[in-house]
């Protein structure tokens, strides 16, 4: 990259790049441009790109009309939740395979991995009449523990590959010295495993945030998160433009700020480690 | 340095995680397996003979099967098409050096952090709807006449609306395989005079094989099970000219309460996803010993 192009042909690529991302940014564009004008100005002909009256009234209406911040909440208890018990059983999987592998350790990665390729539709009904039977159908729990079973091995995995860059010399220099696995832990390999960890969290809170197989047919309003709240909008009597452009921006916004920030482990976690 | 004891604390640290992935793989789908076995309605629950196999030809003869086969495969292939290509020739574009660089790479990024219910419906209403979408006002303004996205191309609708949640994806993947391409390599080629087409097929192309192939791999395991974005927007219709297998398996169950034949599909479903899952898993496999 550090070579050296003409100006002209600079210019000529970076129109170009422009245009391309411009147009595939576009309906996220529009969808936020829109969500500011009024519901007449959302479906003027010809339409109104940024010469219209900004309002914040679409926001306030999908609050007290819809109770956003319910859902929200629930997107949020979802995806933390189920991201917090996948760590909580993850970590350690995955710390013992990559410090302590076994002839097996590689056999067990890959059955992992061909867990989540189990289509979601061959297990849903015995899972949906279970959630019936136990009372967890619409219910945060049930939907914290099927998010966190889908996105397990995708979690060891990604932990995988991280802790088995962190060098075992150093595990043994630190044991020379006399550390005992508490402090081994604590002390030397916590602080190297915390920036492999954060990125596993960013992606996972991602998936979970926009899981729509699950979470659209396992709850109805109680436990519903984002992804079903904005599926109610799909009925004809849903089709106020502008207030659907509310809450899509509503619902993206956190999501996309986070995505943006963890886009380079997101690569990394979606291969299984295979691209880096 | 392993001691009998490190390998048994090792054993004990992944005991949790192997055990439930365990149970979560084995004891649904044996549910699912003997479910399909079962004359099983939701309407009758209570007497559930077994048919052996009926269930399975109900299933195989339905002719909305051999539509959602053809509906999934024409998704899959049309969806992988568009990401590859496309993927292709915007990860080389975003590999040159131009101005604001990093910021066009989270625009392109973008879309594939929208929630696949938010993507159909801003699809469906805003840029495909015949009247009000810019789509339609687009080509209104150039003279063409706007169709009707959702009732007269349904398929080739969620294929654009699928497609473009996944472009951000295979460009991504594909852009960090093309900045690991080193530049001596491409340099020697330039200086014995090969030209930028010839560069591209027989160097560019080769060193992205294995990232193609991961592409294709993960995101036909994705694709297969595509559906929320059938849901918001045209429900499988027309008839079933827009049902995959996942949405016509989970309407067998959820709209018309035939837990024997949706178990059946189902089980349809994990055999044609356990095929392209081989090929994934030797590719990964294969790059763990590396």
């Amino acid at each position: 990259m550090a070579r050296n192009v003409s100006p002209g042909r600079k210019i000529g690529t970076t129109v170009l790049a422009w245009f391309v991302g411009l147009v595939i940014f576009f309906p996220i564009l529009w969808t936020f441009l829109t969500s500011f004008k009024t519901e007449l100005q959302a479906i003027s002909i010809p339409p109104v790109f940024v010469g219209f009256d900004w309002t914040l009234e679409n926001y306030q209406t999908i609050q007290t009309q819809s109770n956003y911040l319910h859902f929200m909440m629930n997107s949020i208890y979802l995806s933390l939740g189920s991201t917090a018990l996948g760590l909580i059983v993850a970590v350690p999987a995955a710390w013992a395979m990559a410090f302590s592998p076994t002839k097996r350790t590689k056999d067990v990665l890959l059955w992992m991995l061909s867990t989540k390729m189990l289509p979601a539709v061959g297990v849903l009904i015995p899972v949906y009449l279970m959630f019936i039977r136990f009372g967890l159908l619409d219910s945060r729990l049930g939907l914290i523990v099927v998010l966190f079973l889908i996105n397990l091995p995708i979690i060891v995995w990604m932990l995988y590959t991280y802790f088995k860059e962190i060098p075992g010399e150093i595990l043994e220099a630190a044991r020379m010295d006399g550390a005992n696995l508490r402090k081994e832990i604590t002390q030397v390999l916590a602080p190297m495993a915390v920036p492999g960890i954060a990125s596993t969290v960013l992606l996972n809170v991602i998936l979970s945030w926009n899981e729509a197989f699950w979470t659209l047919n396992l709850t109805t309003s109680n436990a519903a998160p984002l992804t079903a709240f904005i599926a109610s909008f799909s009925s004809p009597q849903g089709n106020f433009y502008a207030k659907l452009s509310a809450a899509s921006m509503l619902a993206i916004a956190p999501i996309l700020i986070v995505g943006w920030f963890s886009q380079k482990q997101l690569v990394r976690g979606l291969t299984f480690g295979a691209v880096k | 340095m392993a001691t009998l004891h490190t390998k048994n604390a090792a054993r004990a640290m992944m005991a949790p995680a192997v055990i439930v992935l365990l149970i979560w793989m084995i004891v649904p789908l044996a549910m699912t397996l003997y479910f399909s076995t079962l004359n099983y309605t939701l309407y009758n629950p209570f007497s559930t003979p077994f048919v052996g196999f009926e269930n399975y030809s109900y299933f195989l003869n339905d002719p909305t099967f051999l539509a959602a086969l053809a509906n999934t495969l024409v998704l899959v292939l049309g969806v992988l098409a568009i990401t590859v290509g496309g993927g292709i020739l915007i990860a080389l574009l975003l590999d040159q050096d131009f101005y604001g660089v990093n910021i066009v790479r989270l625009l392109v990024i973008a879309p594939f952090f929208v929630m696949p219910t938010v993507a159909a419906l801003v699809w469906k209403n805003m840029m495909m709807n015949p009247v009000y979408g810019v789509i339609g006002q687009f080509l209104q303004a150039l003279g063409i006449a706007p169709i009707d996205w959702m009732t007269d191309v349904p398929l080739l609708s969620i294929v654009i609306i699928v497609a473009w949640q996944w472009l951000p994806f295979a460009t991504l993947i594909l852009l960090t395989a093309l900045q690991s391409l080193s530049m001596d390599q491409k340099e020697a080629a330039e200086m014995d005079g090969a030209g930028a087409l010839s560069i591209f097929w027989y160097i560019t192309l080769p060193h992205m094989s294995r990232a193609i192939t991961v592409v294709i791999l993960i995101q036909t395991i994705f694709l297969l099970s595509i559906y929320a974005e059938i849901l918001v927007t045209t429900q499988g219709g027309p008839g079933s000219q827009s049902t995959n297998i996942t949405y016509l398996v989970a309407q067998q169950a959820t709209s018309y309460g035939d837990i024997g034949a949706a178990s059946a599909g189902g089980i349809v479903a994990v055999i044609l996803a356990n095929i392209v899952a081989i090929f994934l898993v030797r590719l990964i496999g294969k790059n763990l010993d590396a």
